[in-house]
């Protein structure tokens, strides 16, 4: 018994190590959406393509969409591209880009250049929808469903495995 | 480079520009000095998403920037503090909170200290009153008791 | 050939760490003295291979050779040397190095200021430092090597980062390591008592000034970090309990309660398994704090660049280091005994309530700095403990601990009557109340939280003064001189970081009482009022510098009608990399800042209107220098304080009186 209490230290100790551990896997940078489970922010901003048209979250509703956040200054949105491309002539589910802060001009000739993904794409020039989002560093990829919930975000560029492996067996799964 | 990595890189660098560039970008001071001593003190609170180790009063971020202005709007047509900061949770999660809140996932984070304090007392009185006892059981011989006290008012009694 | 050289010392000093960390471990166990007489000439052999290899880097950034990766990425040839100098521990990879350069430097002072230890104890000390060392040279070795080439070689480097290209890299790095790298010798100390089996006052007696001295170095490399973020970072702040600040923090506040737990153990043989924890601890705590920095779990301004490969490392190196000296302590700390008996009231109990704030104090620092990470790890989602939660946890642990600190000195040892306490330190509560509650009217403002900051620090003042009173009218000498020179420097060492830590609580409280802060737009010719100043702009004047192109703005200060001060911020674009930079005016004085930075031309002509208007931010930060002069008070006793000569006098004659003197080791 009197060995014992010299070992709590020792005890803690472990503990933390396996705290620790565990860390080494983890991003302490990623910050995961409050959003998940809740109905997607309402939004209705004019089309990159149509300025004087709009577009809104309400128009979504009944199916599976994913919302793509997306900009002509954003380096690493070159990265998925293709990724994006791949989805499109899939058309396993419509994709709509959200152009964040952006000047639409620019955003037009990047997508004119590189190809265009979505099945359409809305320019919020002040960033307050990607705010109601929690946009916090482009790009991020958000899976609505039916109802307009959002059920799963991509924080950085779209893998090929991401896609594959979660946002196309969630899809399939929320369009049941 | 991974893509995270990627990521994380290009934050630093923006970040790393940011803190050299310093003294952030400076809004319009609210008109009413004493909303702008508010704002401060509510931004100094807060955490920037993108320089995350900087406030968002600090931050020379643009996204700093737009939260700035986000938070501004809402104190302008009369949000409390609370308000304003249930607004940026809603949207960020707790991670925006420099000032953790207290839920049942952080009773330990804020009732620790206080709980390693008690500990600390009470250990601090277990040893004394077992020190004490020992004192009291020292031997009782007032020639001994002389002769220790002499030599402990000769011995250097410097720190 | 230079860095291949460097590098093949590295080596050959792994292999040297090897030998020294292990044959003189066992000669002390088997009691050879030939094996142990290895521990000191291996200790240096292998401090001076790395100082090779630190040299060899060294010279490569000052050749500008970008062959060396290191050098390509942290370097460039229009670098001031002092800089070029400096950028060798500007990455992962130097600062490692110069981690394990201060490593076998303190072997080497070690193995030459040990004469008067026992063989067996030198050998023990040696071996765990050269244990250590070992797990250092194979981590460089293995997955941060700064020789690594680059081919072809870079034309020209990617420039050191601007924020680094300042007088506090050039000390901050080495004087915090000393610090941090200094405990290893405590920390070795403590594992050779507990191998040894042996451990009274002459134990602690030894092993006081080692770690005295690395208190003091780490005193002055925090103090030195928080003064280069004040004048660098452009918005006056000096703490951010940024997990990097609290990694060298954390074995501060434990360092601290170490140096008094060993005055406890060495002049009343109490505490002593305590007193071996926290020595183990306070390296511990060094150890994770590099952990931390390095590894990516947490976000950090300080962090370096990081790789899992090397977290991993680490994390293997702390479980065996720390895993491995607490298992140590398990097995051995119950047959160490606990020393003599001791009162209620006494020096004994202060220094006990002292240690255990002060372990309390860290103990939370280190909760909060790593809460989010167990959070994470559970799947409990993200949260962020910043600068609130730390204020309002540290401060009010730490009012108690300052409180003490008044009677602490005053307590005789074993048992302080408390009639002779009040007797002593009355008029010097009565001082601490009238001041607490006059001082902040005179100063502007009366508040609670600063009433009783001043409370704490002219506490801390008066019940010193009150001390050295007293100790003075006690001694039998005539004359101020003679009895000055009555107390020895340990004492006055005492005296003077006491004093500094009331210099820095009245620094603390009356800048974050009094500061002022204001953003303003101004035209060139415009003024602005803060306070008792008046500030006038008067624009902005391109002007070069060695590897940067710099804007400078002049503002003149002035009191009333009176000029005090131009003051001249600049905004700095550096060449090389093209980085902004905000360099803010200072005005220093004893009585507080003055501080003026530049913001961004808001002119009519925009951004690139430099002759336009500016923002310009201006801070009053009163008595913000008390912060960083009390730390160097507090250093300075330090220093004082290990003078004393009974650390370097043989005094094995008192020693073996003092020991039978003792009180018999009482059952605890």
């Amino acid at each position: 018994m009197k060995a014992a209490r010299w070992s709590i230290p020792l005890a803690i100790f472990l503990v933390l190590l396996a705290f620790l551990w565990v860390g080494l896997g983890r991003d302490p940078r990623e910050v995961p959406s409050p959003l998940i489970g809740k109905p997607a922010p309402a939004f209705s901003l004019p089309r990159l393509h149509e300025p004087a048209a709009t577009l809104s979250n309400a128009d979504l509703k009944g199916k599976v969409w994913l919302l793509n956040v997306w900009a002509s200054w954003c380096v690493s949105c070159r990265t998925e591209h293709p990724v994006l491309m791949q989805l499109a002539a899939s058309k396993r589910v419509p994709v709509y880009g959200l152009d964040y802060k952006d000047r639409p001009d620019a955003g037009r000739a990047w997508l004119a250049q590189n190809g265009n993904p979505y099945a359409a794409s809305i320019v919020d020039l002040d960033g307050r929808v990607g705010i109601d989002y929690g946009v916090y560093g482009v790009p991020e990829t958000f899976v609505i469903d039916k109802e307009g919930v959002v059920r799963y975000k991509q924080i950085g560029p779209l893998s090929e495995e991401a896609v594959q492996k979660t946002i196309l067996p969630l899809v399939q799964e929320l369009e049941k | 480079m991974t893509r995270s990595s990627l990521r994380v890189a290009h934050a630093v660098l923006l970040c790393s520009v940011a803190i050299a560039a310093s003294a952030a970008k400076m809004d319009a001071p609210a008109t009413d000095a004493a909303l702008e001593a508010r704002m401060k003190k509510l931004e100094g609170e807060l955490r920037c998403l993108v320089c995350q180790n900087q406030t968002l009063a600090d931050s020379n971020a643009e996204l700093a920037g737009d939260l700035r202005r986000e938070v501004r709007a809402l104190a302008a047509t009369g949000k409390s503090d609370d308000e304003i900061k249930a607004y940026l949770v809603a949207r960020y999660g707790d991670f925006v909170l420099y000032n953790p809140p207290v839920k049942s996932t952080t009773w330990l984070l804020w009732g620790g200290p206080f709980a390693l304090l008690v500990g600390g007392a009470l250990l601090w009185v277990t040893i004394i009153s077992r020190r004490e006892r020992s004192v009291v059981t020292a031997p009782r011989d007032a020639d001994a008791q002389a002769r220790a006290r002499a030599r402990l008012e000769a011995t250097d009694d410097t720190p | 050939m230079i860095p291949e050289l460097g590098h093949f010392a590295l080596i050959l000093a792994l292999l040297v760490a090897l030998v020294q960390g292990t044959l003189p471990l066992v000669g002390a166990a088997a009691n050879s003295p030939r094996l142990m007489a290895m521990a000191r000439p291996a200790a240096r052999a292998q401090a001076v291979l790395v100082a090779f290899a630190f040299g060899c880097l060294a010279w490569s950034f000052v050749s500008n050779d970008f062959s060396v990766q290191n050098v390509a990425a942290n370097s460039n040839s229009e670098l001031p040397l002092q800089y070029r100098v400096a950028a060798t521990w500007g990455s992962h990879e130097g600062s490692l190095l110069l981690w394990t350069l201060m490593l076998g430097g303190w072997s080497f002072a070690v193995s030459l200021f040990s004469r008067n230890l026992p063989l067996p104890l030198v050998a023990r000390v040696l071996s765990v430092m050269g244990l250590i060392s070992v797990g250092f040279l194979l981590f460089l070795l293995f997955t941060s090597n700064p020789f690594e080439r680059l081919v072809p070689p870079a034309v020209e480097g990617n420039d050191l980062n601007p924020l680094l290209q300042d007088p506090g890299m050039v000390f901050h790095p080495p004087l915090l390591y000393m610090g941090y790298v200094g405990f290893s010798v405590a920390f070795a100390f403590a594992l050779a008592a507990l191998l040894g089996g042996r451990l009274d006052a002459t134990w602690a007696r030894w092993s006081r000034p080692w770690t005295t001295v690395a208190w003091s170095f780490l005193t002055i490399g925090i103090a030195l970090g928080s003064g280069w973020a004040y004048y660098t970072l452009g918005w006056g702040g000096w703490w951010f309990w940024d997990p990097v600040e609290n990694a060298s923090f954390m074995p501060w506040l434990t360092g601290t309660a170490l140096i008094h737990s060993l005055a406890v153990t060495e002049k009343r043989g109490a505490f002593r398994s305590w007193t071996v924890l926290l020595a183990i601890l306070a390296f511990s705590l060094s150890l994770l704090g590099t952990f931390l920095v390095r590894s990516g779990v947490l976000t950090s301004v300080h962090a370096f660049a990081t790789d899992p490969a090397r977290g991993v490392f680490i994390l293997a190196f702390l479980a065996v280091v720390i895993g491995g000296s607490l298992a140590l302590f398990a097995w051995r700390a119950a047959s160490v005994g606990l020393g003599a008996a001791f009162g209620v009231v006494s020096r004994e109990s202060t220094l006990l309530g002292n240690n255990i704030l002060l372990v309390v104090a860290m103990a939370s620092v280190l909760l909060g700095t790593l809460y989010p990470l167990f959070l994470d790890a559970l799947n409990l989602g993200k949260i962020s403990v910043g600068p609130p939660y730390f204020d309002a946890v540290f401060y009010p642990l730490m009012a108690p601990a300052a409180f003490l600190m008044g009677v602490g000195p005053v307590a005789r040892w074993s048992a302080a009557p408390l009639p002779e306490l009040w007797t002593r330190l009355k008029w010097a509560l009565g001082v601490a109340l009238a001041g607490a509650l006059i001082l902040p009217l005179v100063l502007g403002r009366w508040s609670p939280l600063i009433a009783f900051g001043l409370f704490l620090a002219l506490w801390i003042f008066a019940s010193t003064a009150a001390n050295l009173r007293q100790r003075l009218a006690s001694t039998p000498r005539r004359g101020l001189l003679a009895r000055l020179g009555a107390n020895s420097p340990s004492y006055y060492g005492m005296l003077l970081a006491h004093l500094g830590v009331g210099v820095f609580v009245v620094g603390v409280t009356l800048v974050k009482g009094y500061e002022v802060e204001r953003d303003v737009r101004l035209d060139v010719g415009d003024s602005v009022a803060v306070g008792n100043y008046d500030f006038r702009f008067l624009g902005v004047t391109p002007a070069p510098g060695p590897n940067y192109r710099a804007l400078v703005g002049t503002v003149e200060v002035r009191k009333g009608a009176q000029l005090v001060e131009t003051l001249k911020p600049e905004k700095r674009i550096y060449n090389a990399s093209g980085q902004a930079m905000t360099i803010a005016a200072i005005d220093t004085g004893l009585r507080g800042d003055v501080y003026v930075s530049l913001g961004e031309p808001v002119g009519a002509g925009g951004s690139d209107d430099i002759a336009g208007a500016w923002s310009v931010r201006v801070y009053l930060k009163p008595f913000i220098d008390w912060i960083w002069g009390g730390a160097l008070l507090m250093a300075l006793g330090g220093f004082v304080a290990v003078s004393d000569r009974r650390y370097r006098l043989a005094v094995r004659r008192r020693a073996t009186a003092f020991d039978a003197a003792a009180a018999p080791g009482a059952a605890d």
